[in-house]
């Protein structure tokens, strides 16, 4: 036989050099992939400019413009003075197409925030727990689920409207309508993360690094919070940026049935209410609120793909 | 019938001889398989030629992802077409080129004519299916049956292959039968229709080592009945010295040695089934030096474009010239042929 | 099977007992509910006091919820508003059927209901089929020829269909098919209501009517959903099984309609089911937009109104509706994916 020895010439440099290249690290893993998402960049992109938009524009026209009621020039059709024409009651859409931006994207990304959290908290008891306390609190949660939820907004928000006061933060006077709807929208909305967030702990918590980690003595707490949690990051993540754009839709959608937010504050949603009365005569009136919702949700949609394919840890493809 | 009675021969070793008198069931010519990936493009199958006689068991034999398995599905044209892409090749088969066939005349020979059994019992069978529904269906579209029919004969293809109870166990779904017993039934499934070849893709590497040899058995004892050609790929040098009549050793995607199956356990001459051969555990040879002998390096990176032996990084033998240009495969003894520059050599 | 079934069907009562208590919770402070009876006209104080005793609304939130649940016609109750209880209450509660009468239109509030069901059930209805329809066919199509410009297009298509929101999807169909159209001379699509009052309730009349709100009510799911069948088709072609499918000379048909498309349409199944109550929200806002007679503008004029019966009624009911829905969901999944029927 001709090989019996073990001390045969050894592999080239060119396959050493395959074996000891370092493994990316799992951000830069993630990094390489997202930018790799061409519609992830695309809607990322998107919102920067969006929220440019509604941030910036603030510096051109001052809210108490775009708060202006002068009802002999309602209803003008674009123009130069008014770009996208004036409203119902005389004012000018453009600059409240900005500060309604500033008013419907804050009330996405708190909701969002607030759903979030809740839906962990919820998730992380329920799925590490098990037991009673997960029993008790997937029944909460499916008959959360039993009633839709715009249904729900629609009568939480006749039940606290009016009750909570106006709150003046930035400069900027908030009436009190957006923080219930902030509120009611992060309250009926926690239930999928916190479905996601259950499944994930059921899976995780199984696993030897758990063990491990219970065999030495680590409090409890802090195996929820250091272990498991950053671990079952990515689904959260990607939860909470589709719960912006699911936010920013409800909170539209109750607006314009004139239950949400409340004039003179202006949010992308009800400057549509009552727009279908004037579809013939004056479609500026829903069309630039309309296009810069479906933008935003679009390039969430986008950015959450993106987001999802990155960081999907079984998929090592870099 | 579409591919005619397979050879009803008793399996015995084609006479050397006669070999090239005969003509082969199946041809496979210079066959080359690429996928196209973001990282690069992978060169699984580099220019692979063998093939099989009528009632023959040929072995295919190398490590993982050498590209023995994309080799048995490009031939099948069972490989996703983008990202693969089959650059070039033939497989003659019955005097039609398998690769170029329109897809309605593919569907005819696959299942009929051509069967395959894969590696993995446990997802390789619909789940959401009967496995009396997956046996009658092929028996209902090749050979035209009617719904009694197919039943009764399904339950006699059950009970070949050694499934307890076929009657009742026809209404049974996947998940109910253990690991050896669906690679059983996948085995009847490739046999419902009498095919004139048999391609098991590492059906035994899933299983216990038991099963294994269970399995092992039954094909043998099938083949014989059936009279059909098997080509069994597998990792398992062990494995193929009781099933093969030649055996067929490949290595990043290049055939590198061919033979009779005596040949190429006891007269290897390729230096990669030489260190394959040796790094088998033997517990009746009892040397001096009991180390295990492995093969030093790597496995080869299929990202890169072939260029020279593909085993010259780990061969001891290796010379310049080795790594200049890929050898050929040319004979050393009568059916016994390697790649080998230094073919031959000791 | 039947003990899974009887199982979830028990668990739903605790669970719209606790619905139900919730709601009735939010409706006590939902406005006043005296304003909307006495319409326009302010009501004296005297008149006030005596319809909050008549109305039973001067009790303790507990017993208004009884009485709602069991009916009040076995206890006395101030009818006559005098302040003293002396006659015996009409209701039987909700119990027995009985939703109670509702405050703006006098008339029992199942009866209110039912005239305005059947209408939205037309509308989800067509527009449920509308949407798994058209979906399946081009999530399929576009799974099937992946990479191609089709494909793309439609994928395309799709994320901007479901990003937008229903009254959006409304409003630009409108505009099209019905002020432009007019405005070019083209035959063009009501928006207004069923039918048209001067020729009648007729079947062409209701279906003509209906082709805008479907449309807008059905557009998004359908974008969503038809990319949602295409990844799952996308990813059970690439299965092991499908591979042995085709490997045993299955026509390509047989491959992708029954081998393929029977363990797709699993995670679809689930997700049609648990759509439902997003498909009543839209029906809500479709209704209000085209003055569509529905139980969705009901729910909204009735809110608005502070009428606690007929609002706790047909939340109870699109509650009951939709845990029915998510068992029969639940059901049919069991009845494909025979994995799960055995435990």
């Amino acid at each position: 036989m001709a090989i019996d020895t073990v001390t045969a010439p050894g592999p080239t440099q060119a396959s050493l050099d395959d074996l000891l290249a370092p493994p990316l690290t799992l951000r830069q893993l993630f990094w390489r992939r997202f930018r790799r998402h061409k519609m992830a960049l695309f809607g990322s992109v998107l919102l920067v400019v969006l929220v440019l938009y509604a941030t910036l524009g603030a510096f051109v026209f001052s809210e108490s413009y775009a708060n202006f009621t002068e009802t002999g020039i309602r209803l003008q059709a674009p123009s130069a003075a008014h770009p996208f024409g004036t409203d119902t009651v005389g004012r000018d859409i453009l600059a409240r197409t900005i500060y309604g931006g500033q008013i419907s994207l804050l009330i996405g990304i708190t909701a969002a925030l607030i759903e979030t959290f809740i839906g962990v908290l919820v998730g992380a008891l329920a799925g590490y727990y098990g037991g009673k306390l997960d029993n008790l609190l997937m029944r909460l949660t499916e008959t959360m689920l039993s009633v839709p939820q715009l249904f729900l907004l629609i009568v939480m928000a006749k039940f606290f409207g009016g009750k909570v006061p106006d709150l003046a933060l930035f400069g900027r006077t908030f009436s009190g309508s957006v923080i219930v709807i902030i509120g009611i929208i992060g309250l009926t909305s926690w239930m999928y993360v916190a479905r996601i967030v259950r499944a994930e702990f059921l899976s995780l918590k199984e696993n030897e690094f758990i063990l491990a980690a219970r065999a030495i003595g680590t409090p409890r707490w802090q195996i929820i919070l250091y272990h498991i949690l950053p671990n079952s990051i990515a689904p959260i993540v990607v939860g909470a940026t589709l719960g912006v754009a699911n936010a920013i839709t409800t909170e539209a959608y109750i607006s314009f049935l004139g239950l949400g937010v409340q004039p003179p504050t202006a949010t992308w949603g009800n400057m549509l209410e009552g727009a279908y009365n004037y579809i013939e005569t004056a479609p500026w009136l829903w069309i630039f609120p309309g296009i810069l919702i479906v933008l935003t949700v679009l390039g969430i949609n986008f950015l959450g793909d993106g987001l999802r394919d990155a960081l999907d840890p079984r998929s090592r493809a870099a | 019938m579409v591919c005619g009675m397979p050879s009803i021969l008793a399996a015995g070793l084609p006479d050397r001889d006669e070999e090239s008198m005969m003509t082969n069931l199946l041809e496979l010519k210079d066959l080359r398989t690429r996928f196209h990936t973001p990282e690069g493009t992978i060169y699984a199958v580099n220019g692979v030629s063998f093939h099989i006689a009528d009632g023959e068991t040929l072995a295919i034999v190398g490590e993982s992802g050498c590209g023995k398995s994309v080799t048995m599905m490009s031939m099948l044209r069972l490989i996703p077409i983008p990202p693969g892409e089959i650059l070039s090749g033939s497989a003659i088969f019955q005097g039609k080129d398998l690769l170029q066939l329109s897809d309605r005349e593919l569907e005819h020979i696959r299942g009929q004519c051509i069967s395959m059994v894969f590696q993995e019992p446990m997802t390789s069978l619909n789940p959401v299916l009967t496995v009396g529904r997956q046996l009658t269906e092929s028996l209902q579209v090749h050979l035209e049956m009617d719904k009694l029919q197919a039943r009764g004969r399904a339950i006699e293809l059950l009970d070949l292959v050694g499934i307890a109870d076929p009657n009742n166990r026809l209404g049974d779904y996947p998940h109910q039968f253990s690991g050896g017993m669906r690679q059983r039934v996948m085995i009847a499934i490739a046999l419902a229709c009498n095919p004139n070849l048999l391609i098991a893709d590492e059906p035994t590497t899933a299983l216990d080592v038991t099963i294994q040899a269970q399995i092992v058995e039954l094909v043998i004892r099938l083949r014989q009945q059936q009279g059909m050609a098997v080509i069994w790929v597998t990792h398992d040098l062990g494995v193929v010295a009781g099933l093969a009549d030649r055996v067929v050793v490949m290595y990043s995607g290049y055939i590198v040695e061919e033979g009779d199956v005596f040949d190429i356990y006891n007269r290897p001459e390729h230096p990669y089934t030489q260190a394959l051969l040796a790094a088998l555990p033997r517990s009746d040879r009892r040397r001096e030096n009991t180390r295990l002998k492995s093969i030093p390096g790597a496995p080869p990176n299929l990202l890169v474009e072939p260029s020279g032996c593909p085993f010259a990084p780990r061969c001891p033998l290796a010379a310049q010239d080795c790594r200049d240009a890929n050898p050929v495969l040319s004979p050393v003894a009568p059916g016994h042929r390697i790649a080998c520059w230094r073919g031959g050599d000791r | 099977m039947l003990r899974y079934v009887v199982r979830r069907l028990l668990q739903a009562i605790p669970m719209l007992f606790v619905i139900s208590i919730i709601l009735f919770i939010l409706m006590q402070n939902m406005g006043d509910p005296i304003a909307t009876l006495g319409g326009r006209r302010l009501t004296r104080s005297g008149d006030r006091e005596r319809l909050t005793r008549q109305l039973g609304l001067d009790k303790p939130i507990y017993v208004q919820f009884f009485y709602w649940l069991v009916g009040n016609d076995w206890a006395k109750i101030d009818l006559d508003g005098d302040g003293i209880a002396e006659s015996y209450g009409r209701r039987e509660g909700v119990l027995r059927g009985d939703f109670g009468v509702s405050l703006v239109s006098k008339k029992p509030v199942l009866e209110v209901i039912g005239e305005r069901l059947p209408n939205t059930l037309l509308l989800m209805g067509v527009s449920e089929i509308v949407i798994v329809l058209g979906a399946l066919v081009v999530g399929i199509y576009s799974a099937l020829k992946q990479y191609s410009v089709v494909d793309n297009v439609i994928t395309g298509i799709s994320f901007v269909g479901y990003s937008m929101p229903i009254f959006f999807v409304a409003l630009v169909s409108m505009y099209i098919f019905s002020v432009n159209f007019k405005r070019w001379g083209l035959p063009y699509l009501p928006t207004v209501g069923m039918f048209d009052p001067q020729v009648g309730k007729t079947p062409g009349q209701v279906a003509l009517h209906m082709i805008l709100p479907v449309f807008s009510l059905s557009f998004i799911y359908f974008a969503a959903y038809s990319r949602y069948i295409r990844g799952a088709m996308l990813e059970v072609m690439s299965q092991d099984y499908v591979r042995t499918a085709r490997s045993k000379g299955l026509p390509q048909w047989m491959v992708v309609y029954i081998h393929a498309f029977k363990n797709a349409c699993l995670p679809v199944v689930t997700v049609v089911g648990l759509d439902l109550p997003f498909l009543l929200a839209g029906a809500v806002v479709t209704e209000r937009i085209f003055a569509w007679p529905g139980m969705g503008r009901l729910f909204l004029d009735h809110v608005t109104r502070s009428d606690t019966a007929v609002v706790m009624g047909i939340l109870m009911l699109i509650s009951v509706a939709v845990i029915v829905f998510q068992l029969l969901t639940d059901i049919v999944y069991a009845w494909i994916d025979p994995r799960i029927r055995y435990e």
